[in-house]
């Protein structure tokens, strides 16, 4: 049963979205007044927030492309968000034209305007559901429908994770996906971390507690141990530009401000 | 031409707008990109014909890569307003240079203002059609979700009541509404309060009370309500409480069960299971238990009193008048007893015509004695039934004790035992328990009710008599005579447990088993001794004679050990062919006709029917002990003329006789005298081990009477 069936409350657009809100970050228009204005008072607090958005999707791209160079066709992206330049279909369809791609989010309205942009695209969809309904997810006739499960899959949680409180456990909610992961799967992740700007993390957090949505960031030992069962791919979990970089230049001289971890693991 | 400096320029700008948008490209995708664009603007800028609306296609192609940011807009048009005019290849002669650079760099804004505008305005109308467009999925959803919920509501075969937290009922289903017999309406006006039943358990109400409050969040329990209608009803009932997001209550739901007629079933078969179907009395079960109950209690000084009663001569009325009448007869005499008892007082039916009356918190014997006459009192005046008036009298056994000094099972067996003994004592009367003589009355009952599980662990034995021919001082028969080895009582004789077997029945088993011994020793002697070996004579009980399978059973038992029906000789008394029944006599008559020797034992004991002698097939007569006593000396003359009468009678009938009860010489002589053909008794040997008669047989002891004579 879809956890949101019997609530009626839950598409609120009177209160911000972590996913409109990041598509504001991200220079996008799919955002209403209120998460414009919760999106300024993040960026006025800390400006560098959209490099570090752009970090974040530069890295989902690389990983998309990494993937796909190690025989990974299809793709379960959780917490995908509201789609924008460089999707993981778009992304993926450009290496292997039949990648196949089902988005996962609990958004409704990200979860809608997917839909909307993805009609007629034969081989991504998108599911509206809880990265902890993992069954459900896994038996959506959509997801069903694109995904091999004798295959190996790309699994990414990308910017995701931080939204799950430390009570849902979700070292053991990777767990379950891990199980249903054939080998030679992948997981790719990417987490916000207070260890690269201690001094910003704090009135960050604060303000998307206050709007709702908390978050939880993780150091790097907490991110690693998210990859038990995994092995992680070179150079492990690192700054987001740090990850298999596509030019020395795309570097810049202090990785840490972009304070979130990224990581590639093999399900082998 | 301008190549190289289309690529430097690239490279700066690319350094320029990194990061002031979001693209999907890296720096090195980014810096390629945006070198068509240069591209592109150098020859707009650089063509014969000026045409500015090249910056305006650049300006809308960058904001089709996602270059958003108004600091990308501005970076750009500084970029380009200082490097244009500076190209290495000059711009065609009579070009106005700085006019190209300002319609350029103008044209170029206004593309990546509107098309920037253009895209916003796409993104926020994509946006908002996505909001609606999920909330009317989250409607539709909902929708669907409280048509399945209404649907379950209404559907269901459970009574489902809503309530909020201050008890008010919201709403109420179909299947609550017929449960209760009260409409929707009429249920949205009641209060969760009102539905208290008077004998609900105080802890109902306060579970409800926490789970109103929050402390738990839900309960079940079975629990009666009143209908509309005054009528009442149990449910299983389970109580929940909902809560909103923050977790505090909200409402309450109520399922319930209708476990009525299920409680219903149950009560019946508790009901069946403690009472007496014909007369609603209590049965023995229930007897047992309110026994238990007053025994569990605390005993001291407390005292109870037990009447058994049964009615007598009830088998008359059931059989003469059938069991319709018996039952109606039983009814009125439940009703009479259960009209004389109050409080404290159980009518039980134990079986048949039997009664008990449970007496709880006696005050002593006497209280027992007027319920006793109370009793016989109610029973006496004549019962009708069908148009027959009927009389019942009753025996009455009354047990009146302290509590602690006995038990339930003792408690009814002695007041059993009394009952008999009223009923010996002249029925239509009550016997109060005697603790003397019900002590002899339980050791026989307790000595009758272990006999065959005696008989079978082989307690009892068999001892062997002689019969000694009077003419050849040789043996001629030996009786076969039943003793039991008790563990606790020592060695008993027949005197002491014949009687208690003919009563309960159980003589037919050890009777059986008797001759079944005697037999095999009759064969073992016959082996042993040929022709010398002697009769065997088994004594026959007056019940034997009413086994149907006597005939077979003797017939069997010969067979069994080869035995000729002449080596078997079979003793009874007049008592037994008493009565109308034709049975025994026929009975007889077969053994006899197979050639068993038919002995009649004690003759002359009681009172004689010298007829009986030519009607019955015998072959012997035993006089009694009582003529050997009468033989004794001095001798009364009278007696040894009677003898000899006899005698002759006996030999006139073709019968043997044998004297009983022979102690001395003088008697031995006189019965020889008299004729008598065989003699037994103390003269001749006691009862003794088979052994005891190979010894005589085999010449060790000489037959005492050989010595005499
Ligand atoms: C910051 S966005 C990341 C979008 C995209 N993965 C990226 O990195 O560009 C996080 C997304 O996670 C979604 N999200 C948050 N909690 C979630 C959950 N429990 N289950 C599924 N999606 C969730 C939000 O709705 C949001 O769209």
């Amino acid at each position: 049963m879809e956890r949101s069936s019997w609530a009626s409350d839950d598409v609120d657009i009177e209160h911000a979205s972590p996913a409109r809100v990041y598509d504001y970050y991200l220079g996008g228009s799919h955002n209403f007044a209120v998460d414009r204005q919760m999106a300024r008072q993040a960026i006025e607090l800390w400006p560098e927030l959209p490099l570090i958005m752009q970090a974040n999707r530069a890295f989902l791209r690389r990983s998309v492309r990494y993937l796909v160079s190690q025989g990974i066709t299809q793709f379960l992206d959780i917490g995908s968000g509201i789609p924008t330049e460089g999707n993981v279909h778009e992304v993926a369809q450009t290496a292997a034209p039949e990648a196949r791609v089902v988005y996962v989010d609990v958004d409704p309205v990200a979860a809608a305007h997917s839909r909307a942009i993805l009609a007629g695209n034969q081989y991504a969809d998108v599911v509206q559901a809880d990265l902890r309904d993992v069954t459900a997810i896994f038996d959506n006739p959509r997801a069903r429908r694109l995904l091999d499960p004798t295959q190996p899959i790309g699994v990414l949680m990308v910017a995701m994770l931080h939204f799950v409180p430390d009570e849902a456990g979700p070292a053991s909610i990777v767990g379950q996906y891990r199980k249903m992961m054939p080998l030679g799967s992948h997981l790719v992740l990417s987490h916000a971390t207070h260890e690269g700007r201690p001094d910003q993390a704090g009135s960050h957090t604060d303000l998307y507690r206050r709007a709702g949505a908390p978050l939880t960031m993780r150091s790097r030992l907490q991110v690693e141990t998210l990859f038990d069962g995994f092995d992680l791919v070179a150079p492990g979990v690192v700054f987001l530009p740090l990850w298999r970089p596509d030019s020395p230049a795309d570097v810049d001289d202090h990785p840490e401000r972009f304070t979130g971890f990224a990581a590639v693991g093999r399900r082998g | 031409m301008n190549h190289a400096d289309c690529e430097v320029f690239a490279q700066r700008w690319t350094e320029a707008i990194v990061g002031t948008s979001y693209v999907a490209m890296g720096r090195h995708m980014l810096a390629r990109h945006l070198l068509e664009l240069t591209h592109q603007l150098v020859e707009g800028f650089l063509a014969a014909e000026f045409d500015p609306s090249v910056g305006r296609d650049v300006g809308v192609a960058m904001v089709e890569k996602h270059f958003t940011g108004t600091e990308t807009l501005k970076e750009t048009l500084a970029l380009i307003a200082e490097w244009l005019p500076g190209l290495s290849t000059p711009a065609p002669p009579g070009a106005d240079v700085a006019g190209r650079v300002a319609q350029l760099v103008g044209s170029l804004a206004a593309g990546y203002a509107s098309a920037l505008r253009e895209r916003s305005l796409d993104e926020q109308d994509a946006i908002y059609r996505a909001g609606l467009r999920a909330r009317r999925q989250a409607e539709q959803a909902l929708a669907a979700s409280e048509a399945k919920f209404r649907a379950m509501f209404t559907e269901a075969k459970l009574g489902i009541g809503i309530g909020d937290l201050e008890g008010n009922i919201t709403d109420a289903n179909p299947a609550l509404q017929e449960m209760f017999g009260y409409t929707r309406e009429e249920f949205t006006r009641l209060n969760v309060s009102s539905m208290v039943h008077p004998e609900d358990a105080a802890s109902v109400w306060e579970v409800y009370g926490e789970l109103i409050r929050g402390e738990r969040d839900h309960f079940r329990m079975e629990k009666r309500f009143n209908r509309r209608d005054g009528g009442e009803i149990w449910t299983d009932l389970t109580v929940s409480l909902v809560r909103d997001e923050g977790g505090a209550p909200t409402y309450q739901v109520a399922l319930l069960e209708d476990v009525s007629e299920r409680r219903r079933l149950q009560a019946k078969l508790q009901y069946q299971a403690y009472h007496d179907p014909l007369t609603a009395l209590a049965n023995r079960q229930m007897v047992t238990e309110r026994l238990d109950q007053v025994f569990a209690g605390p005993v001291s000084q407390r005292r109870v009193g037990l009447c058994f009663l049964d009615l007598d001569g009830f088998k008359v009325v059931n059989d003469s008048l059938g069991h319709d009448v018996g039952d109606q007869l039983l009814k009125t005499v439940a009703s009479r007893l259960t009209r004389c008892c109050g409080p404290g007082q159980l009518v039980a039916r134990m079986g048949g015509d039997e009664f008990l009356i449970i007496v709880e918190d006696t005050g002593g014997e006497a209280d027992m004695a007027v319920l006793a006459d109370r009793i016989l009192s109610a029973l006496a005046a004549p019962v009708r039934v069908g148009g027959h008036a009927l009389t019942v009298r009753t025996s009455i056994g009354v047990v009146e004790r302290p509590v602690a000094d006995t038990n339930p099972a003792d408690l009814i067996q002695a007041a059993d035992i009394t009952m008999y003994q009223a009923k010996a004592g002249g029925k239509g009367r009550y016997a109060m328990f005697d603790q003397h003589r019900n002590a002899s009355e339980v050791a026989d009952f307790t000595l009758s009710a272990t006999m065959v599980a005696a008989v079978a662990r082989g307690e009892f034995y068999v001892v062997y008599q002689p019969l000694v021919d009077l003419g050849q001082g040789t043996l001629r028969a030996v009786e076969a005579l039943v003793r039991w080895r008790h563990p606790t009582l020592g060695v008993l004789g027949p005197e002491r447990f014949i009687r208690l077997a003919e009563e309960s029945g159980s003589i037919v088993q050890l009777g059986h088993w008797v001759l079944a011994r005697a037999c095999e020793q009759a064969k073992a002697w016959r082996d042993a001794f040929g022709d010398a070996a002697p009769l065997v004579s088994v004594n026959l009980a007056p019940r034997q004679l009413h086994e149907p399978s006597l005939v077979a059973d003797v017939t069997q038992v010969l067979a069994d050990n080869g035995l000729d029906p002449s080596r078997l000789q079979l003793e009874l008394t007049e008592q037994s062919l008493l009565g109308d029944d034709a049975g025994p006599l026929t009975m007889l008559t077969k053994l006899y006709g197979m050639g068993v020797r038919i002995a009649l034992d004690d003759f002359g004991d009681g009172y004689w029917n010298l007829p009986d002698l030519r009607r019955l097939p015998l072959r012997e007569l035993k006089l009694a002990g009582s003529f050997a006593a009468g033989l004794q000396s001095p001798c009364n003359g009278v007696d040894q003329r009677i003898v000899r009468a006899l005698v002759d009678l006996a030999h006139a009938l073709d019968l043997t006789v044998t004297a009983e009860g022979v102690e001395t010489l003088a008697q031995c002589e006189r019965f020889q005298a008299a004729g008598c053909d065989t003699g037994q008794g103390a003269w001749f040997g006691l009862p003794g081990a088979a052994e005891q008669i190979d010894a005589l047989l085999r010449g060790a002891h000489p037959l005492c009477h050989r010595e005499a004579l």
